[in-house]
């Protein structure tokens, strides 16, 4: 059964045609929904660049943990006027920039373009927070990375599932053993 | 204002108490349960809302993805609250044990950063925990060198009651026989891990200074004391300024006040802005306290035989300032007009970290809510610097986390990785600094502003002077030198240059000492000139020293409530 006919099926069940279902049709994210500044499919760009800085390997990525959706409810809320401006100018030329190297948007790359994509703008971000001084916003490749950390590492996937987390840590040792592999405490 | 048109004054025999506590934080706290215990009915005024162990702790157990921005300030609070949301703390899981700035208005006449929690328990809810004791250097240094006045008291005066508080309380530590710090009756404290291990090692072979693990208000081993409070073992969740459901640290909440309330002696009294305190010029004491309800701005009066103010170290002295009369028109107790003067705190501007390179093989098991001390090793036997006092440095060592480890771009699977695992070891050191009181740092009430309440708004008029900017720079280069020694790299010193006050350790105003010429308070924390009122919080303080001051406030507090009940026993007050 396709989309369309099941939406006729719902639709036919319920007497009404199925809220929301444009989205469901133009295939634009099913839940996606606009949040403070950003609209949904601002969101779901927001999520491509997320899970492209945190991926999921055997561990939830950042799309996993809604990343997306923190970036946007924190830099509406926490961010001052010139950084939601940085940002949200920085997102354009992201988009602007997936579309001259490959003709097409940054979402609807393969995940080697997109990698290919943002490691051009992080080598660009790096020199280019080199060059300032005093205080200043950074580059809105690194706004992008640290609200992707923040938001991963504080979410319930992050915090427990790929660092060490115990809700009741109980006792303390000053000095263990440690071996490569194993995670960051999370608390 | 309401002050004078609606006086409650039919139920004098309803308002009317033993003894009258004013503040209910970490001094109030003691007050209370010493004078309860002694079977007097006590009243302790606060002047904001109730809160109660756990169900008063709304964010205990919230994890991180819970809060609102992941417990990050939103841009609208913090422009509202500039003040506040600078204490160390302050955050969205936090933000309800501090006042909002606009509430809560005073003048500062040069930058103070006055950081306030108005609530039951205070600020004892949101403390730092550190409960080292002050040395007889600190006692005897104002004396030795010329500055302040001579404290009244020294080290075996307050050593009993020290271990009176910590064995109440639950205070860690290893006892290390240090000079300067001197050893308390600790639970088992917490062990160093490798790298501080190391810099302690290193302390002690090229400098003679002492490294030790911090003596923080945690209970490790619960005692039967702390049981019967009904509080546990810490768990090292490291949330303590939320509030502990275990009651693993140390507040007024969790321990003096609910230890009160057992003997039925206590009555709270929240809402309660205290707005000065009444002498009755034939008896020669100090009758009650005038109370404006905060919420109906009622006036209302409490009577007692004693009263102890506790409203925390500036708003003490505001009190007092405007408690005046016609035998005390400066303010209670002031007849040397130095109340308000020789206000001093810690000075915590110098700050510093470095990295080590190597111990990639430990780690730690858990994080601690405690950090290592570095034992004050100046100016202890005689004056050996350009600067006078000296300073006590908290520091710690860790393993970064998201640390990218150079992995280039930082994106992509490798990365994830990578800042998933403990980095680099880093270690950090700040500084808690002695301040030189002097007249000039001062506060006083405003002649022509007053809060909601009709109270004066309090001016604060306290900066930094040379002796500060010396110390800074001895602790910076100390520091430097002595991360350098231990092996550390990639050493950032900093000086914040921030504002006093933000160390929330202000103090004095009406200080301890021998001659009612030079000072406020005798040696029991009586108003030299009205005895039955007496300060026991960091307004009594006749200098800083450099170790935390909480403890000795509380330390001071239960020995004058116990010699108020003596001298209340044999009819004296």
């Amino acid at each position: 059964m396709n989309r369309r006919e099941l939406l006729k099926h719902i639709a036919v069940l319920t007497g009404a045609s199925v809220v929301g279902a444009d989205f469901f049709l133009t295939g634009c994210a099913p839940e996606g929904k606009d949040i403070g500044l950003f609209s949904a499919a601002d969101v779901a760009l927001l999520d491509d660049i997320a899970e492209t800085i945190i991926p999921r390997t055997t561990t939830p990525g950042a799309r996993d943990a809604q990343t997306g959706a923190f970036i946007a409810d924190f830099v509406t809320h926490c961010y001052d006027d010139d950084e939601q401006k940085a940002l949200i100018a920085g997102l354009s030329a992201l988009t602007t920039a997936a579309k001259t190297q490959h003709n097409r948007a940054f979402g609807k790359l393969k995940q080697t373009e997109q990698l290919e994509v943002l490691s051009k703008i992080a080598a660009e971000a790096k020199a280019y927070n080199e060059q300032q001084t005093g205080d200043f916003i950074p580059h809105y490749f690194t706004l992008l990375q640290q609200l992707t950390l923040l938001g991963f590492f504080t979410s319930e996937q992050g915090y427990t599932q790929v660092l060490r987390y115990e809700m009741i840590p109980g006792p303390y040792e000053g000095c263990v053993d440690y071996k490569n592999g194993e995670k960051a405490w999370a608390n | 204002m309401q002050d004078t048109a609606h006086i409650n004054t039919n139920g004098k025999h309803t308002h009317t108490y033993d003894a009258i506590v004013i503040g209910s934080g970490i001094s109030g706290g003691w007050a209370a349960k010493e004078l309860c215990q002694h079977g007097l009915k006590t009243l302790v005024l606060e002047r904001g809302r109730d809160v109660k162990h756990i169900i008063d702790y709304p964010t205990y157990n919230t994890p991180p993805w819970e809060l609102p921005y992941r417990g990050h300030i939103a841009r609208e609070q913090r422009k509202k609250n500039p003040l506040i949301s600078k204490a160390a703390g302050y955050a969205a899981d936090t933000a309800h044990f501090f006042i909002e700035d606009a509430d809560h208005p005073y003048v500062q006449e040069k930058p103070f950063d006055w950081i306030r929690g108005y609530q039951v328990g205070g600020k004892s809810l949101t403390w730092g925990r550190a409960c080292q004791r002050w040395s007889d250097f600190e006692f005897s240094a104002p004396q030795r060198y010329g500055y302040a006045v001579d404290w009244p008291i020294r080290y075996d005066d307050v050593a009993p009651w020290y271990g009176h508080v910590e064995r109440f309380i639950g205070v860690c530590g290893i006892k290390e026989g240090i000079e300067s710090m001197p050893d308390g009756e600790f639970l088992p404290g917490y062990e160093l891990n490798c790298v501080e291990q190391h810099i302690k090692d290193v302390l002690w072979k090229k400098f003679k200074r002492h490294y030790v693990s911090g003596r923080w208000a945690h209970i490790t081993q619960p005692q039967e004391i702390h049981t019967q409070q009904g509080r546990g073992q810490c768990q090292n969740r490291n949330l303590c300024m939320r509030g502990c459901p275990y009651g693993g640290y140390f507040s007024s909440v969790t321990s003096t006040l609910p230890w009160a309330q057992k003997t039925g002696n206590l009555t709270v009294a929240p809402h309660s802005v205290v707005h000065s305190i009444m002498y009755d010029e034939e008896k020669g004491r100090a009758t009650g306290v005038r109370v404006i309800n905060a919420q109906t701005n009622e006036a209302t009066e409490y009577f007692a035989r004693i009263i102890f103010v506790n409203a925390s170290a500036l708003n003490t002295n505001l009190i007092l300032l405007n408690s005046t009369s016609d035998r005390f028109p400066n303010g209670l107790g002031n007849d040397n007009g130095l109340l308000g003067k020789y206000i001093c705190f810690h000075n915590y501007r110098g700050n510093m970290g470095g990295d080590f390179e190597g111990f990639k093989d430990k780690y730690y098991r858990v994080t601690r809510p405690v950090e290592c001390i570095i034992a004050n090793y100046r100016n202890l036997h005689r004056q050996e610097t350009d600067f006078i006092g000296g300073y006590t440095i908290f520091s710690g060592a860790y393993r970064e986390k998201l640390s990218d480890k150079g992995i280039e771009p930082m994106l992509g699977a490798a990365f994830k990785e990578a800042i998933s695992e403990p980095g680099t070891w880093g270690a950090y050191m700040y500084m808690q600094g002695e301040t030189i009181p002097k007249a000039s740092n001062h506060v006083r009430l405003s002649p022509d502003q007053r809060d909601q309440w009709g109270i004066p708004l309090l001016v604060t008029s306290v900066g930094y002077d040379d002796n500060d900017e010396k110390m800074v720079q001895d602790f910076l280069e100390q520091g430097r030198a002595m991360l350098e020694a231990a092996g550390a790299v990639n050493i950032r010193t900093n000086d914040t240059k921030q504002p006093p006050g933000l160390d929330i350790h202000e103090m004095g105003g009406a200080r301890m000492g021998h001659d009612p010429a030079t000072s406020l308070l005798n040696k029991w924390n009586q108003l030299h000139h009205c005895q039955n009122v007496f300060v026991t919080d960091g307004a009594c303080m006749t200098s800083t020293g450099n170790q935390s001051p909480s403890i000795l406030y509380m330390a001071l507090t239960a020995r004058a409530a116990n010699y108020a009940v003596e001298r209340l026993k044999k009819a004296e007050m």
